[in-house]
C-alpha cells in the first residue's frame, strides 16, 4: 500500500526504478576537513539489548543528511549517544576532528550541536523569551537584563517569521509553535551541528515549508542537519544524503539523488513491501456480523467543536481527516468523554450511552488510542502485560480482579498476534519504541473487545514498517466487526482504508466522502473550498 | 493591554493584602499608623526570610521541611557560641550562617546526586537539626552581649509614630536580595525551569544538579540568617523554638502566589504572603474578643482558596497544551 501511494504522488517522491546502484559514500576518497560531526564504531548496550552496534556516521558542512531506520533501529540511541543523553559504550564521537565527550547536552550545546526533539522539549510555564534565551541570557553588571534579552529572543524568532509576544507562558501557545520555537532557539545557538528529531510530526503544511525552507538557509550558512523523520517525501524534498539505521546496526550511507525510493524502503525494512499493499475497498464486506449501529448526533462544545453528526456501524472505518485544529482531536475526545459535550448524544443501536467521562465510554464498549502516547496513552512503569489489562480490568472492576495465569495468557496472545517486539511481558512500557507502544495500547482495547474503538494519530511517530503493520491491523480488526474512527493527517493514509471520510474544517464537520469519492484530492478540495 | 497569566496568582495575593489591609484600617483607625506597619515588619521578619529561601525551594519543585528545626539550631548555636566561647555575635552570625548553609548544601547533593525526594531527606534534617539543638543545650538561656542589645535598640523612624528595626531590614534587604536573584540571575531562571519541566530543562542545558544543590544551600543560608535574626530579635535560645515555623513558611510562600509544583512565582509574592499572614494575626489582636487560633482558621481557609486558584490557572495551560495539537 505504501508503494502504491507513494507512487500516486506526483512531485512529492522520485522513484528512480531502473537504478539499483546503491553506493555507498564512506570515509575514504572525502574531503575530510569538510566533515564537521564523525561518528567512529559506536556502541550502547542496554541490559539485553543492544541499541546501538558499531556505527559509523559521518555529518559534513553544508548538509542535510536524514537518518532513518524502522522503529527501535537506534536512531534515537545514536542522536542520544552524540549529544551526551546516554554516555557511549564504545566508538568515538569528534566533532571538527577533536573527539568530544558531552556529559549532557547542555555540555553538546556549548561545543555547537543542537537538538530539537519530537516532543517540545521547552518548559511551559516560563515566557517564550526566557525558553529562547535559558543560560544565555544578556548579562549587564553579572544580572540578567531583560531588554536585550528579549530583544534576541524576537530576532530570534524573526529568523522563522514568527511574530509572537515573548512575554506570554511557553504553554499559552499550540504545539506547532512550541515546535517552532524550539527549533528557533536550536538555531540561535550559532550551532555547528542541528539535530531535528521528527520535527515535522507535529507542523501543518504551511509550518513544514517554513521549516524546509529555514534548514535550506542553515545549510547554506554551513551548518550541518541532521534530520529524523518517516516522511519519506521530506527526505527526498530537502536531504542531500541519508544514513538509514537497522536494528542497531549501520546498512549505509548514500546519496540522496543516487537512491531510488524502493531501494531506501528496503534498507530500512531489510524485506519487501508488496504484501501490505492490499487497498481496502476491494475487500469489503468480508464482515457479517451483527449490525452494531453507532450514532454521533450534534455532539459539540462551545468553543471547542460546533456540533457534528456522524454515523458508524460494525465493520466500518470512518476516518476524520483535515488539517491540525480542524477539530479531529476534539470530535474523538468528546466521543469517548475526556471532554464533555454540552450539546448532543451519541447512540449505541438506538440507545444515547451516557459519555460523562471516559470510563463511562469504556464501560459503553468504546476505546481510545490518544494522539499523546507517552502522556495520555502508556503507562511507562508499568509492564507490557499490566498495560495490557488495564482497560479490560478498568471495565470489570476492581472488585473482580483478572487471575494472573489469565493476564499473562492475554499479554502473551497478543504479543503474538500483533508482533509485539518485547523480550517478555514483563518488561515496562516506556523502555519500548513507539510504535511497539501503540501496538500495546492497540491490544489493550483488544482485550477489551470493544464495539467502537477511536484512533487519533495511530501511525504518528512511526516507521515505515509498524506503520504498514498497524495499517494491517486496523483492517483486520475492521473485519472482525469493529466501528473504528480514525482521526488521521496522513491523507494517503486515510484514503487507503477508509470506507467513508469526514471532512474538519475549523472546527466544523464540513464534508462526508464515501467510497470512490474518496481520493487525495477530493479531501484537499474540501478542505479548502 | 491583555494581563500576562503568570501575574494572576500574585495580583490575588496582593488583592487580598490591600482588602484584609483596608478592613483593619476601615474597622481600626489606629491600623492606618506605620506603628502597625513596623510591628508588622519586624514581628514577621524571621518568618519572611525563611519563606524566601523556602520560595526558591518550592519553584524548584522541592520542599524544605528542616528550616524550623534550623532557626532553633542556630540560635542554641549561637548563644553557645556567644556565651560559652565568648565570641562576637557577628563572628558566631558569620560560623552559624556559614554552618546552615552547609548543612542545606548537604542535603541537597543527597536529594540531587541520589534522585530522593527532597521531603524525606529534609524531613530527615528536621529531626537532626532538632535533636542537635538538646545536645548543645536543654534549656532557654539568654544571649547577653552589647550588640544584641544594640542590635534590639537600632530604629529607623518612620512617619508616624513607627518605627523600622533592624530586624525589618534586614529582612527588606533579603527580599530585595531573592527578588535580584529569582529574576535576575541564570541561577534564578534556571530553578524556574527545573520546577517547569525538569527533564524538559536538563535538554536545555540546565546544570540540574547544581542547581538543586544550590537551592538548597541558599534555603539553608536564609534559614539560618533568619536563625540569627531570631536570636538577635528575642535576644535567647531555646531548643523548642520556631517549632512548625517550615509550615508557616510554606503558607506565606503559597499564599503570594507561587504554584507549589514549581515553575511560577515571585519572590515579592512571598514576602506579600508572609504579610498577608501577619495583617490576619494583628487584625485578631486588635479585635480583642476573638481567639488567638482564629489566625490559624483564616490562614487555613486562604490556603484553600490560593490552592484552588493555582490548580485552574495550572489547568488552564495545560488545556492548552493538549488541546493545540
Amino acid at each position: 500500500m505504501i508503494l502504491d501511494v507513494l507512487r500516486q504522488m506526483p512531485g512529492c517522491v522520485r522513484l528512480y526504478p531502473q537504478q539499483k546502484t546503491s553506493k555507498t559514500v564512506q570515509g575514504e576518497g572525502q574531503d575530510m576537513s569538510n566533515t564537521v560531526l564523525s561518528v567512529r564504531g559506536a556502541g550502547k548496550f542496554f541490559p539485553g539489548v543492544k541499541a546501538l552496534e558499531d556505527v559509523d556516521f559521518d555529518l559534513e558542512r553544508g548538509e542535510i543528511h536524514a537518518l532513518l531506520g524502522e522503529n527501535g533501529a537506534g536512531k534515537s540511541t545514536l542522536i542520544k549517544v552524540i549529544t551526551g543523553v546516554h554516555p557511549r559504550d564504545a566508538g568515538t564521537v569528534s566533532l571538527d576532528g577533536q573527539e568530544i565527550h558531552p556529559q549532557h547536552p547542555g555540555d553538546a550545546q556549548e561545543l555547537g550541536i543542537s537538538t530539537v526533539y519530537q516532543e517540545v522539549n521547552l518548559v511551559p510555564t516560563m515566557s517564550v523569551a526566557e525558553n529562547l534565551m535559558l543560560e544565555r541570557q544578556s548579562l549587564k553588571f553579572g544580572l540578567i537584563s531583560w531588554k536585550k534579552t528579549e530583544a534576541h529572543a524576537k530576532q530570534a524568532l524573526e529568523i522563522l517569521g514568527l511574530d509572537i509576544d515573548v512575554n506570554r507562558p511557553l504553554g499559552s501557545y499550540s504545539v506547532a509553535i512550541q515546535q517552532l520555537i524550539a527549533i528557533a532557539r536550536a538555531v540561535a545557538l550559532d550551532a555547528k551541528v542541528l539535530i531535528l528529531d521528527e520535527p515535522t510530526a507535529s507542523l501543518d503544511g504551511d509550518e513544514i515549508k517554513t521549516l524546509f525552507r529555514i534548514m535550506g538557509e542553515l545549510r547554506d550558512k554551513g551548518l550541518g542537519i541532521v534530520f529524523v523523520t518517516h516522511f519519506l517525501d521530506q527526505v527526498y524534498t530537502v536531504t542531500d544524503r541519508i544514513t538509514v539505521l537497522r536494528n542497531g546496526r549501520l546498512v549505509g550511507t548514500f546519496v540522496t539523488k543516487e537512491l531510488a525510493q524502493i531501494d531506501l524502503i528496503n534498507h530500512m525494512l531489510g524485506r519487501e513491501l508488496a504484501e501490505v499493499s492490499a487497498h481496502r475497498h476491494q475487500d469489503e464486506g468480508s464482515y457479517d456480523g451483527p449490525e452494531r449501529q453507532i450514532q454521533i448526533k450534534n455532539l459539540g462544545k462551545k468553543r471547542v467543536l460546533e456540533p457534528v453528526s456522524l454515523d458508524l456501524k460494525a465493520g466500518e472505518i470512518v476516518g476524520l481527516a483535515g488539517l491540525l485544529g480542524s477539530g479531529r482531536t476534539e470530535l474523538s475526545e468528546l466521543v469517548f468523554g475526556t471532554q464533555k459535550a454540552d450539546s448532543g448524544l451519541v447512540f449505541l443501536d438506538g440507545e444515547p450511552v451516557m459519555l460523562r467521562s471516559p470510563r463511562h465510554a469504556i464501560r459503553a464498549g468504546f476505546g481510545l488510542c490518544p494522539e499523546d502516547r507517552k502522556q495520555d496513552g502508556i503507562v511507562a512503569e508499568l509492564s507490557v502485560r499490566e498495560n495490557i489489562v488495564l482497560a479490560l480490568q478498568g471495565r470489570r472492576g476492581w472488585l473482580r480482579p483478572i487471575p494472573r495465569a489469565e493476564q499473562q495468557q492475554f499479554a502473551d496472545d497478543m504479543i503474538k498476534a500483533l508482533g509485539i517486539a518485547t523480550p517478555d511481558s514483563e518488561k515496562p512500557v516506556g523502555q519500548l519504541s513507539g510504535g511497539n507502544q501503540q501496538k500495546v495500547i492497540l491490544a489493550r482495547w483488544l482485550v477489551s473487545k470493544p464495539i467502537l474503538l477511536i484512533l487519533d494519530e495511530p501511525t504518528r511517530g512511526i516507521d515505515v514498517g509498524a506503520h504498514a503493520d498497524i495499517i494491517k491491523l486496523i483492517k483486520e480488526l475492521c473485519d472482525e466487526g469493529l466501528a473504528l474512527l480514525v482521526a488521521s493527517s496522513e491523507l494517503e493514509e486515510i484514503v487507503a482504508f477508509a470506507d467513508r471520510v469526514a471532512v474538519m474544517r475549523d472546527r466544523e464537520k464540513v464534508s462526508e466522502l464515501v467510497g470512490a469519492e474518496i481520493t487525495q484530492d477530493s479531501i484537499i478540495e474540501a478542505i479548502a473550498r | 493591554m491583555k494581563i500576562n497569566e503568570r501575574f494572576y496568582p500574585i495580583l490575588a495575593t496582593l488583592a487580598v493584602l490591600v482588602l484584609l489591609y483596608g478592613y483593619g484600617i476601615f474597622e481600626h483607625r489606629a491600623f492606618s499608623d506605620t506603628y502597625v506597619l513596623g510591628a508588622l515588619l519586624t514581628d514577621n521578619a524571621f518568618l519572611i526570610i525563611t519563606a524566601v529561601g523556602m520560595t526558591f525551594v518550592i519553584l524548584s519543585g522541592g520542599i524544605d521541611l528542616s528550616v524550623g528545626s534550623m532557626i532553633a539550631f542556630i540560635g542554641v548555636l549561637m548563644a553557645e557560641l556567644v556565651t560559652g566561647f565568648g565570641m562576637h555575635p557577628v563572628t558566631a552570625a558569620v560560623i552559624s550562617i556559614i554552618v546552615g548553609s552547609a548543612f542545606g548544601a548537604f542535603m541537597g547533593v543527597i536529594i540531587a546526586k541520589f534522585d530522593i525526594q527532597p521531603f524525606i531527606i529534609t524531613l530527615a534534617g528536621m529531626f537532626f537539626l532538632r535533636g542537635m539543638c538538646f545536645l548543645i543545650n536543654l534549656d532557654s538561656v539568654p544571649i547577653d552581649h552589647p550588640f544584641v542589645s544594640a542590635f534590639g535598640g537600632f530604629k529607623v523612624q518612620l512617619p508616624g509614630r513607627g518605627w523600622l528595626t533592624a530586624s525589618a531590614l534586614l529582612m527588606l534587604a533579603t527580599v530585595i536580595g531573592g527578588v535580584v536573584i529569582a529574576h535576575f540571575t541564570r541561577f534564578g531562571r534556571n530553578v524556574y525551569a527545573i520546577g517547569g519541566d525538569r527533564h524538559s530543562a536538563e535538554l536545555l542545558g540546565v546544570p540540574v544538579h547544581s542547581t538543586i544543590i544550590r537551592v538548597y544551600t541558599l534555603s539553608g543560608f536564609f534559614s539560618a540568617l533568619s536563625g540569627v535574626v531570631f536570636a538577635f530579635y528575642t535576644a535567647s535560645a531555646y531548643p523548642l523554638a520556631a517549632v512548625g515555623v517550615e509550615l508557616d513558611a510554606i503558607a506565606a510562600v503559597v499564599i503570594g502566589g507561587t504554584l507549589l509544583t514549581g515553575g511560577m512565582g515571585f519572590v515579592m509574592g512571598t514576602f506579600f504572603g508572609g504579610i498577608i499572614m501577619g495583617v490576619i494575626q494583628t487584625l485578631i489582636a486588635f479585635d480583642g474578643s476573638l481567639n488567638s487560633w482564629w489566625t490559624k482558621i483564616m490562614i487555613g481557609a486562604l490556603l484553600f482558596g490560593f490552592i484552588v486558584l493555582q490548580r485552574l490557572i495550572t489547568r488552564s495551560f495545560s488545556g492548552m497544551r493538549a488541546g493545540a495539537s
